[in-house]
């Protein structure tokens, strides 16, 4: 393993007008590594990856992707991005969704239809490419949205929620391919409400109230709380918080 | 690359949007087409013409005119006649001369006993004219002498209403042509960008190493291709169905109408960021889109007050208005539509830039 990170976040505060979403958040994820980001609704998840894309401004602290201070466009290029909500052109078709977004990423020619072929390939959608988006099904324009993030050289993947409305056998494979590119020195973020897909990933940061309260290897986690399932883990991380948030 | 890329995409996606695209093309088109017949209506309607004094070979002439009817008054009961609506004109003859007294509440009608008077004193001179060419038993017909004749006499024109120059729907025509090509852009690119952004695939498209400048020349490519299309299609139609004349250049008619159908488009896109929804972005119509009519000229400007003036000064409506009244009514040439085009480009620029910086509220790079 690398002690290079490519992802720090520096005591990280956000703050949306009031409300505090960002409590001095620190994190420094390493290449090579599947970092899953749990926590409930609300607890600042995808405020985290909004700050690490450049979308949003820290309002105090620093973030830091390979090296260099972000917002920063041009890093873009080497990050793939899947949003929570699968954002496709419906009137167009899976393959002229790819094609765009492989132009988007600055991909030649010959390049993009290799990987096009090849994202297709992974999550299954190689038969129904020329199919109009608005024709898939729910299932598949989830798919579709894993593989128009897969596109490009990304060294990183932030993947909000990708195996949502997935079939269990195709989550296996899903999980498959992004295990195959971890083991390529390629750095995996993912958001999940699923927690036996916690139990998947090599470390496990668990977000509360703007806080990342906990942030090691699932086995070592199971371990501290003295349980057996991730599961378990954030249900006693939860409950702990709430009492010290009441004691004090 | 990306440019044409986004180009490309956007343009797909219209294509394919079949309702859209009739919105963008028929809608106009249907419109103007129900105000060819709410307007044409109005010169089938009958004219009633009190004439006092008129010679009867003169008013049997001007009863042969299809749609006119004469009555005969004395001069006290036709001028009450003509403010009571009874009659649209008085014709009064008086020393060899006609005096012509409009109501002119509707111009059609002004025009329309214009004409017959017009029609009717020359037929009536020539029928004089033929009775006294037979008798000197000449059979040659001197052309040039019947209209010298006719055009000796003196008609002089009064109007209760407004003046020669009140022609309502010549005076909208090339203004709402230029409308229609403004509203249908802005409010379509409106909701394009606005469909983006909720649809999520903004975001998306901005988590890629694309320029934020790149996106919105992206859409003015492919808008601004449409647009042309529209204003081909508008002005064509408005030329030929509305059988509208245009004295000056059809090419600048074209010009003018794209160069405001960008700035609609970036108006639009503009207007946008600063909807949630669809429903809001109709919202923009009444307090974006309707003044322009307001101040594009179809009211006439010199009678509002000063400061109300003012406020057409930052309408983009209104220089097209200018320019294209210019156009379509006087002849107006490149030289003197210059400052309204380079105006509109202003417009075009300012709000581009509006655009591109806008976009930051959605990446802070």
């Amino acid at each position: 393993m690398n002690d290079i990170s490519v992802i720090t976040l520096n005591n990280v505060v956000k703050r949306f007008g009031k409300q505090t979403v960002l409590n001095h958040v620190n994190m420094q994820i390493y290449p090579g590594q599947i970092v899953g980001l749990i926590g409930p609704s609300g607890a600042g998840k995808s405020t985290i990856i909004k700050i690490i894309l450049g979308m949003e401004l820290a309002d105090e602290g620093s973030t830091n992707v390979f090296g260099k201070q972000m917002p920063n466009r041009r890093l873009l290029g080497r990050i793939g991005y899947m949003a929570q909500s699968d954002a496709l052109y419906e009137s167009l078709s899976g393959r002229e969704n790819l094609q765009f977004y492989a132009d988007m990423k600055g991909l030649n020619k010959r390049s993009s239809d290799m990987q096009i072929m090849h994202v297709a390939q992974v999550v299954d959608l190689t038969s129904s490419l020329d199919k109009r988006v608005n024709g898939y099904s729910g299932g598949m324009k989830r798919r579709l949205s894993l593989a128009i993030a897969m596109l490009g050289n990304n060294d990183i993947l932030i993947l909000d929620e990708p195996t949502v409305g997935v079939d269990p056998a195709l989550r296996r494979s899903i999980w498959a391919e992004l295990k195959k590119l971890r083991n390529q020195g390629k750095t995996i973020m993912v958001t999940t409400h699923v927690m036996d897909e916690a139990e998947l990933v090599d470390e496990v940061a668990l977000l509360l109230g703007g806080r990342i309260i906990a942030y090691s290897d699932p086995y070592s986690l199971k371990q501290y709380y003295q349980v057996n399932s991730i599961e378990e883990v954030f249900l006693k991380a939860e409950a702990i918080n709430n009492a010290y948030n009441v004691n004090y | 690359m990306r440019i044409m890329s986004i180009t490309k995409r956007v343009t797909k996606e219209l294509l394919r949007d079949k309702r859209t695209l009739a919105l963008m093309f028929l809608a106009p088109m249907f419109i103007l087409f129900l105000m060819k017949l709410v307007f044409s209506v109005n010169s089938t309607t009958s004219v009633n013409i009190a004439t006092v004094n008129v010679q009867s070979g003169l008013v049997s002439d001007l009863d042969k005119v299809s749609h006119i009817d004469t009555h005969k008054y004395s001069l006290s009961k036709a001028n009450d006649a003509l403010k009571n609506g009874t009659v649209d004109a008085v014709v009064r003859y008086k020393n060899s001369e006609y005096y012509v007294t409009y109501a002119n509440t509707d111009a059609s009608k002004t025009n329309a006993t214009k004409a017959a008077l017009k029609s009717s004193i020359i037929v009536n001179n020539m029928g004089q004219l033929k009775r006294s060419l037979l008798r000197f038993q000449s059979q040659v017909p001197q052309v040039p002498e019947k209209t010298s004749k006719s055009g000796a006499i003196k008609i002089h024109n009064k109007y209760l209403y407004g003046d020669k120059d009140t022609n309502f729907f010549d005076k909208i025509v090339p203004i709402l042509m230029g409308f229609f090509v403004f509203f249908f852009v802005f409010l379509i690119s409106g909701m394009a960008l606005l469909n983006e952004r909720t649809s999520g695939t903004l975001y998306r498209l901005l988590a890629t190493p694309v320029k934020r400048s790149e996106i919105v020349f992206g859409y003015m490519l492919s808008y601004g291709f449409l647009a042309i299309l529209q204003t081909l299609i508008i002005v064509l139609f408005t030329i030929w169905a509305l059988n509208v004349e245009v004295v000056g250049s059809v090419f600048y008619v074209i010009l003018i109408n794209f160069v405001l159908a960008l700035v609609a488009l970036a108006f639009g896109i503009l207007m946008s960021t600063f909807a949630k929804s669809e429903f809001q972005m109709m919202q923009f119509i009444p307090l974006v889109v309707i003044p322009q009519i307001f101040f594009s000229g179809i009211i006439p400007m010199d009678s509002m007050a000063q400061g109300v003036k003012f406020i057409s000064y930052i309408l983009p409506m209104k220089y097209a208005g200018d320019a294209l009244t210019g156009v379509v009514m006087n002849g107006y040439s490149i030289g003197q539509i210059i400052i309204p085009i380079l105006v509109l480009l202003l417009f075009l620029v300012v709000l581009t830039i509006l655009n591109i910086v806008g976009l930051r509220k959605y990446r802070k790079v």
